[in-house]
């Protein structure tokens, strides 16, 4: 316990706020746990808002919940909640000193809005002339303006604007954004502002992105329209996305009727890509498959897997229900070629129950991609003195026992940030988290309370050394 | 520039068209392909067994030859590349084989495995640039549509001799842009022609070949270049009995890419063998003026 | 019929052979098909190349050295270059060919071909062939 010890005097007694970094799912869960016992909780994400990938899905298994539907609330309430203090647009740039007084500096990049004045109501990104692809939330399959927020339903619904982009940053002209709003709250002179903020934990929730396709040499690189991953298929079949929910493919806006899903593309590769399994393919693609059928009804999906993994309550059952309920064929098989073919894009992969190579025209193919840390993970694990794994995720104390500590006390795991994971054990080890930061604080707190007991009673000093 | 040059028995013989073609444009461009006053036959393919070293003697002495001349080896057959290529890695991570070969070769000195291997396009493309092939241009190709077709022997295995992407090569694609061709994007590049299976197994070849071939025109090629003579062979003679196959089957035209740099570069195309050929591509050489 | 395992059956010399020759660990293989998948031949052979090293792992060498899979072989690497386990497939057909050439003989001989392939055909056709078919 003496690691845990902390010196006792006025200037650096402990801290009872936690720095969460991320706010994906696994961040928000952990704050609002914190935030709700009371304590203070300072969120920074590096987006303009938050709930992370879990955003961009259309439905989550094995329920098929609707991503939106349960995760609003949460962003809802970590957007109000009096002890969060939420910093978005932002990144930790600095981190000194160590359990119960962390010194942190907080980086908020400009979003040329001035947010204090913004009310939210869209007449900028309405007006905005410049449409660009929307790399980063719609997976380039949708559009969205230079000034813009992720999403209709984003915490904070404030719109950034993307200077790259932006006509009047890059040209000179244009200026409309600030013609039509309402409260005058854009601001092209607004700079970046740092924070020193102390605290006394922090949770690390950097999360995942996913293997880029262009690596995928075999499968076209980027170069096939046709060919897509995993999170670009949940805009195209989220009733918020670009396609309002309907199933289309990027080439020519058709509805694919035959669409073919490949499972480990990148993962269990050691010779080439991630050595390491991803977890969550098997049961997106399940899931992948039957909202398909559900919205294509005369459409035909493939899977061609490995093995399946679908381990844990009502996982294997929500596979079997894509196999019998869908019609999902299954083909045990890995792709080794996919290629464009007039309008069509060949996959070439095989049967190894029959052994026979299939090749597929499909209209459409999913690359279930490897989950991979995010580099933005990677720079804190850097910045923190946290070891990384030679894939780079981020290594709890110890694997088995300790998934949510790290060598350093105080510091603490959520979340995708130390490996591919799904949603229960993220929210799950989110909140393992927060217990672990609520522990200490508590303990903190009772520590304070007597010593300030001891300060005023011998009998408070008899009974704090019992 | 000079750089020491390993021909290989076909390009000697039966594809001596390559060979001439290859010197020439070369040359016009400012590299000597200067040939190794002694070689032997590397062999034609790369022995695959682990303890096989009498298959990589001919190799080996291929490349011992080449460190009496410099310290660098141009192939233009690529099968001739891939395997001294593929041979001088082995020797070099393998200490015992190397030992063991060496006694064999029986020379002077040993083989140490200073030589570079490189492809002739591989020389062009890094050493000359396509930009100067571009301005060396004399009868520019005319939107021609080429489909550059690369084989298996540049691209795999891709960690010991891919100079190019494995999966989407663009090397010779560059070359004939340069030369005033339009490129032809099309999926089966890199896929096998059936390589020496027709020794036994023609019909074989045939199927694999009609894949390549029928892929280029699918995808709106007028001609097909090679970079290796049992691919240029395959992918015409093969033509011969597609018909027979495949109703209504219309022929395509398949060179080297050195015939069509010598004659874009201008050279008179003597010595390039356009008449072996089994489908003729001199009518369509002759209708974008390069004949 | 049920195929008998046993540990003496599973790694019988013939096992040992094809791994010590072609230089490669054939439980590596996690039988995903990719190289299969991709290979421009396997729509000749009886077997697919994925399966000639399933039935090794098996022990069931017998089976792989009647298969025709070997011999339309064409050594092109896109198996092993697209092998997310690193397996190099092309060393072990190798390794399958020489075992059947050493027991049953050349799988080519001169005689087998026509005077006029000989004189027209390019020669590196004849010594590959030949490097593959004969012991």
């Amino acid at each position: 316990m003496t690691a845990q010890t902390v010196t006792r005097s006025e200037e650096n007694a402990p801290i009872s706020k936690v720095l969460v970094i991320g706010a994906g799912i696994a961040g928000m869960q952990a704050a609002l746990d914190v935030a709700n016992a009371g304590y203070s909780v300072l969120l920074v994400d590096r987006l303009p808002s938050i709930g992370g990938h879990m955003a961009q899905l259309s439905e989550t298994f094995p329920t098929l919940d609707c991503a939106q539907c349960i995760l609003t609330p949460r962003t809802v309430e970590v957007g109000h909640h009096d002890n969060i203090q939420l910093m978005t647009y932002s990144e930790v740039e600095s981190v000194e000193g160590k359990l119960g007084n962390f010194r942190v500096v907080v980086r908020r990049d400009p979003a040329y809005v001035d947010w204090d004045v913004c009310t939210g109501c869209g007449a900028c990104t309405e007006k905005c002339p410049k449409r660009v692809i929307s790399a980063q939330f719609e997976v380039s399959m949708g559009r969205r303006k230079a000034i813009y927020t992720l999403s209709p339903q984003a915490v904070p619904n404030k719109p950034v604007i993307d200077v790259g982009n932006c006509i009047w940053f890059q040209r000179g002209k244009c200026r409309v954004c600030e013609k039509v709003c309402p409260t005058g709250a854009i601001n092209y002179d607004q700079e970046a502002y740092t924070l020193e903020e102390r605290v006394g934990a922090i949770i690390v929730a950097t999360g995942y992105d996913l293997y880029p396709v262009v690596n995928l040499g075999e499968y076209g690189g980027d170069q096939v329209p046709d060919v897509i991953d995993g999170l670009a298929f949940e805009r195209l079949l989220s009733s918020s996305g670009p396609t309002a929910g309907k199933v289309r493919r990027p080439s020519d806006g058709k509805e694919p009727k035959e669409v073919v899903f490949v499972q480990c593309a990148g993962s269990r590769d050691p010779e080439l890509h991630m050595p390491y399994c991803s977890k969550i393919c098997c049961m997106y693609t399940a899931k992948h498959a039957m909202l398909y059928k559900h919205r294509v009804h005369d459409g035909q999906a493939y899977v061609f897997y490995i093995d399946i993994r679908s381990a844990g309550k009502r996982y294997e059952e929500f596979v079997q229900r894509a196999m019998e309920e869908d019609d999902t064929l299954y083909l045990r098989g890995k792709v080794s070629k996919i290629f464009r073919d007039g309008d069509k894009t060949v996959v070439w992969g095989t049967d190894t129950l029959i052994g026979q190579n299939i090749e597929i025209a499909a209209d459409l193919v999913v690359l279930a991609t490897a989950m991979v840390p995010r580099l933005e993970g990677k720079l804190v694990a850097q910045m923190l003195d946290l070891p990384t794994d030679e894939n780079g995720w981020i290594l709890p104390a110890e694997d088995n026992i300790q998934p949510v500590e790290t060598r350093w006390p105080g510091i603490f795991l959520a979340g995708a940030a130390s490996g591919p994971k799904d949603i229960p054990e993220t929210v799950a080890q989110a909140s393992g988290a927060a217990g672990k930061v609520l522990s200490l604080f508590a303990r903190w707190g009772r520590e304070q309370e007597r010593e300030g007991q001891l300060q005023t009673s011998p009998e408070a000093e008899r009974l704090a050394y019992a | 520039m000079k750089i020491p040059y390993f021909p290989g028995c076909t390009l000697s013989t039966t594809a001596r068209g390559f060979d001439n073609a290859v010197r020439a444009s070369a040359m016009t461009l400012g590299v000597e392909l200067v040939e190794l006053p002694e070689w032997n036959c590397c062999g034609a393919t790369f022995p695959l067994l682990v303890d096989n070293a009498i298959d990589l003697i001919g190799p080996a002495e291929v490349l011992y030859k080449a460190s009496q001349e410099g310290q660098q080896l141009a192939t233009a057959c690529t099968t001739c590349y891939n395997v001294v290529k593929r041979t001088n890695r082995t020797l070099k991570e393998d200490g015992d084989m190397l030992d063991k070969v060496n006694y064999f070769l029986e020379h002077d000195s040993d083989y140490e495995g200073s030589v570079e291997v490189l492809d002739v396009v591989q020389i062009l493309r890094d050493e000359v640039g396509w930009d100067e092939v571009r301005e060396a241009v004399k009868k520019p190709l005319d939107g021609l549509k080429v489909a550059a077709y690369y084989g298996c022997m540049v691209v795999r295995p891709p960690d010991e001799v891919a100079y190019d992407d494995p999966d989407d090569p663009t090397s010779l694609d560059d070359m004939l842009s340069a030369l005033g061709g339009q490129r032809v994007a099309w999926p089966h590049k890199t896929e096998c022609c059936g390589a020496y299976l027709a020794v036994k197994s023609p019909e074989v070849t045939r199927e694999m070949s009609y894949a390549v071939l029928s892929s280029a025109i699918r995808n709106g090629a007028e001609l097909i270049v090679a970079n290796c003579p049992l691919c240029q062979f395959n992918l015409d003679r093969q033509q011969q009995t597609m018909s027979q196959r495949y109703a209504g089957y219309e022929p395509i035209p398949v060179l080297y890419y050195a015939q069509l740099l010598g004659l874009a570069l201008g050279l008179d195309g003597s010595g390039y063998d356009l008449d072996k050929t089994t489908v003729d591509a001199r009518p369509l050489l002759g209708r974008v003026g390069l004949l | 019929m049920r195929v008998k395992l046993s540990r003496a059956s599973i790694k019988n010399d013939l096992v040992r052979k094809i791994e010590e020759i072609s230089g490669q660990d054939l439980l590596a293989c996690y039988q995903c098909g990719k190289c299969s998948a991709g290979c421009p031949a396997a729509f000749a052979m009886d077997m697919l190349p994925s399966q000639v090293i399933r039935y090794a792992q098996l022990g069931m060498v017998d089976k792989v050295l009647q298969s025709d899979t070997p011999w339309f072989c064409a050594a092109c690497q896109t198996c092993y270059a697209r092998c997310p386990k690193g397996v190099d497939l092309a060393r072990i057909m190798e390794a399958v060919r020489e075992i059947i050439l050493q027991e049953n003989g050349d799988h080519v001989t001169v005689d087998d071909i026509p005077p006029a392939e000989l004189a027209e055909f390019p020669q590196q056709l004849f010594i590959g062939g030949f490097r593959k078919y004969t012991a």
